[in-house]
């Protein structure tokens, strides 16, 4: 029985962490909020050259051979610190689709590329403002030329390539397109611009298919799942930072002559974000372990880990205003940064609701299937 | 990461399973039909007390005790996979609980060489069975605020006062018990600890009905009862150290609500029709079973990380914390979502055993939320203990026990 990283996993994690801190990962990610540029080149550059990037990339494609593992404790500190980089979209969804399903030939151009950040790429879906589905996907690809509008596409200004989810002749299809000029690529204002996303326009672009034709959409539910365990250690982690500045500030700041971290109304508050990440965390560590064994489990486990980190990362930084008063409804305190993030989290995969009911699909999936093998 | 039990690990888990194999009868999926006969009846109390025996015969009743006093000397690992292997099987729980996980350690800790030896074995084999005393009228949450009476005369003590919700009471042999000696002292100062015979005179038991309709917990008045000083645990004035040790082993014996969970209103939406579809199409219904589904598995999942810090030899981390809080709350709501499934019907107790687990679950549920410390005191626990909050300010602080306000 282990439930928990190596010593090696937990080595790497305190050194990101410290990484992060020396170079004021949070003030950085505050610098982005504020200013023009929609990431930190700077830090981006140094997690390129501390060799992140190619954590799951195999050895043979200059990557550093190692798992999903390694990119979850990783995960948790670039979501403590709110790291303002291409991070998530280049590495758990574009890198993983690459790793997952691409031509041997695919692999052989860009991985080395993904590694040395000569390449950076993102994933787009989105069209409508409503969720994407099977039935609502209107990029068309014909002759391999893919066209159509592609909006709330993370890091699509400084990414080079893209995997666009398209409507093709059998169905739907992944398609890699290359973001060149001929891409109108537009930012668009968010909730937390501490981390950029844009508007692709796509008129007769040249792409390449990744994976089955007409199978994208299961390939995507499949690429979805992984990114979900990952995205909920962020979530874990900047539900901890927000635990803790609360805490911290609950013990240091008086009122009625006492500190507002002896009133039950704070202290119930503070337990409730405790219990909420508590359950997040250990459901996140099993989505880590199906996610490193490639198991049956992982839709199920995928969905519990984001249900639950998606809930205890929106509780957290949300009563953490709460917790600082006047404070906490200030630009200049750190919580809205926190708050920002928690909900971009809770949308960039799919919303809270849409994780329940795939949660509950799961379940009925495998029932079915366990009567089948007569279980 | 792995779920495998390393080789060892694995060969302990087959030695338990086989052993229940051969004394006890899985459990099935239909659910409670519960063979042991109903719960606070004498059938289930000889049910409870044949298995007690037969565990401890074979070691395996208190594994983790020293080999003199019947156990097995078994790691906090083993003792848990025995836990898992042993939950497989349908047993009668909820008898020996409190003595063997409250009682049990304080005597270990506290009871001389020779008292160790006349009452441990027996507590394990179940042919003693113990309560704790502590609750009194006015003192629950603040179990500190007891007010029961010990005065020295002689070899003895008399104890006069009352003690209550005492589950077993009625039929125990023993009791842990913490009583003031001094009223003239800070109230954390005047307490001392004793364990007494249930037999004794001067002792009434008064079985108290409660909202389930049963009657595990009493009332226990104390006329002029005679504790012999040998049975002190700790020093005079020591008792509430002695009470801590216990209840921080509360937080463990009390542990997960057990009842309906996630899974069970999962199959149960999928069989009922609302109006006209399966409940489990209900959208509301989906959300609220992945719900408790996270919590679920968040709970196990904190289960299992426990056991890996064990399975290293490290000290699991506070987590496990959360554990009643969350399971006490989510048996409520599901046995709340159960029962208003049924509609205008929900208020019917039938024959279907889902129906009875509903009820049973939104009753019981209840009485959890409260025993071996409330919602309030936890999150107090996990606030101060935890996360290093400041002590609520108390109004009880540098006054002689008699002089603290009550009230009701
Ligand atoms: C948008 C906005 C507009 C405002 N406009 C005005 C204005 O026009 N004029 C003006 O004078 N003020 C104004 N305020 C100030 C506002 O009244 C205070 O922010 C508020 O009273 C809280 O005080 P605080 O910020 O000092 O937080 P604190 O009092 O430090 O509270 C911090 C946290 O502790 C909790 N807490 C504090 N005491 C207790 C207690 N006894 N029991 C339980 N919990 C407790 C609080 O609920 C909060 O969660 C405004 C604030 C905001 C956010
Ligand atoms: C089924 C069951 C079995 C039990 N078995 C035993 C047993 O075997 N032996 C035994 O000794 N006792 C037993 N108890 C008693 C149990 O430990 C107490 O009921 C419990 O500790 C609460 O005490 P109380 O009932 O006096 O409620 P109170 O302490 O009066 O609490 C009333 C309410 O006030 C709240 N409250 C109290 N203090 C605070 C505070 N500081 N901050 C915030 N809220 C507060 C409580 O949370 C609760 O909601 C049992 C209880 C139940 C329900």
């Amino acid at each position: 029985m282990n439930l928990d990283f190596s010593d090696d996993q937990k080595l790497l994690q305190s050194e990101a962490q410290k990484f992060l801190q020396k170079e004021q990962s949070l003030q950085r990610s505050r610098d982005v909020l504020d200013g023009e540029q929609a990431l930190d080149t700077d830090l981006w550059q140094q997690i390129i050259a501390m060799g992140w990037t190619g954590i799951r990339i195999p050895e043979q494609y200059d990557g550093l051979g190692l798992g999903h593992l390694e990119l979850c404790v990783v995960a948790e500190e670039l979501g403590r610190c709110l790291a303002p980089v291409p991070f998530s979209s280049s590495v758990y969804l574009f890198t993983e689709a690459i790793i997952k399903f691409a031509s041997d030939a695919i692999k052989q151009d860009l991985l080395p590329k993904l590694v040395s950040g000569e390449c950076v790429g993102t994933l787009a879906i989105t069209e409508q403002l409503l969720a994407p589905t099977e039935h609502n996907i209107n990029t068309q690809v014909a002759n391999n030329k893919v066209s159509g509008t592609k909006i709330a596409v993370p890091d699509a200004g400084i990414a080079t390539h893209s995997i666009v989810i398209c409507k093709g002749v059998k169905g739907i299809d992944l398609r890699l397109v290359e973001l060149t000029d001929h891409c109108n690529v537009q930012k668009q204002d968010t909730i937390d611009d501490s981390r950029g996303h844009f508007s692709i326009g796509l008129d007769n672009v040249d792409s390449l298919l990744v994976g089955g034709e007409g199978e994208g959409w299961e390939l995507l539910q499949n690429l979805l799942d992984q990114a979900a365990v990952m995205f909920s250690f962020e979530q874990i982690g900047g539900a901890q930072a927000t635990l803790d500045m609360a805490t911290s500030y609950a013990q240091q700041r008086f009122a009625f002559g006492r500190a507002i971290g002896s009133y039950q109304a704070i202290k119930h508050k503070l337990a409730d974000m405790y219990i909420k990440l508590t359950l997040a965390k250990s459901n996140s560590y099993y989505g880590a372990w199906a996610l490193s064994t490639d198991s049956v489990e992982l839709n199920v486990a995928a969905a519990t880990a984001r249900v639950s980190a998606t809930q205890a990362f929106n509780y957290c930084s949300q009563e953490n205003i709460q917790t600082h008063g006047g404070n906490g409804f200030t630009w200049e305190y750190d919580c809205h940064l926190f708050y920002r993030r928690a909900k971009l989290l809770s949308l960039n995969v799919g919303s809270l609701a849409t994780w329940k009911e795939k949660l509950i699909l799961g379940l009925e999936k495998t029932q079915t299937a366990n009567v089948k093998q007569g279980v | 990461m792995n779920f495998n039990d390393s080789e060892q690990q694995a060969q302990f888990r087959t030695k338990c399973s086989t052993w229940l194999h051969d004394n006890a009868q899985r459990k099935t999926q239909a659910g409670s039909d519960n063979p042991h006969g109903k719960r606070d009846s004498s059938e289930f109390l000889n049910a409870a007390r044949s298995w007690q025996k037969k565990k401890f015969d074979a070691g395996w009743a208190m594994l983790h005790w020293p080999k003199i006093y019947g156990g097995l000397e078994a790691s906090p690992l083993e003792r848990i996979i025995w836990g898992q292997e042993e939950a497989k099987f349908d047993v009668p729980q909820g008898i020996y609980e409190i003595g063997l996980g409250m009682a049990g350690p304080v005597m270990m800790q506290y009871a001389t060489e020779q008292q160790k030896q006349r009452y441990l074995p027996p507590m394990a084999a179940g042919e003693e069975i113990w309560c704790q005393l502590f609750s009194e009228p006015s003192a629950g949450s603040d179990v500190a605020g007891l007010r029961s009476k010990a005065v020295q005369d002689g070899d003895d003590w008399i104890i006069n006062g009352q003690k209550v919700w005492t589950s077993g009471a009625q039929f125990c042999d023993y009791g842990i018990i913490v009583v003031r000696h001094d009223p003239n002292v800070d109230k954390h100062a005047g307490m001392t600890f004793f364990f007494v015979d249930m037999k004794s005179p001067g002792i009434d038991i008064k079985p108290i009905k409660q909202i389930t309709g049963g009657s595990s917990f009493n009332e226990v008045y104390f006329n002029d009862v005679r504790i012999p000083d040998s049975q002190r645990l700790g020093a005079i004035g020591d008792g509430w150290r002695v009470a801590i040790t216990t209840l921080m082993n509360e937080r463990l014996a009390v542990g997960d609500a057990n009842g309906v969970d996630a899974t069970e209103a999962f199959e149960w939406a999928q069989g009922q029709d609302d109006h006209g579809q399966a409940l489990i199409q209900n959208h509301a219904v989906r959300e609220s079973i992945a719900d408790w589904y996270c919590q679920a598995s968040g709970l196990k999942n904190t289960k299992l990380r426990t056991m890996s810090a064990l399975s290293k030899g490290d000290t699991p981390g506070p987590e496990a914390s959360i554990t009643k809080v969350v399971s006490a709350n989510k048996l409520q709501a599901i046995g709340n979502f159960g029962i208003d499934s049924l509609d205008m019907a929900g208020m019917l107790k039938t024959e279907r055993s889902e129906v009875h687990d509903f009820h049973n679950a939104w009753l019981g549920s209840a009485g959890l939320r409260i025993a071996g410390g409330t919602d309030e005191i936890l999150k107090n626990i996990i606030a101060e203990r935890v996360l290093g909050l400041p002590q609520d300010p108390r109004a009880d602080k540098g006054l002689a026990f008699k002089d603290i306000p009550s009230g009701k």
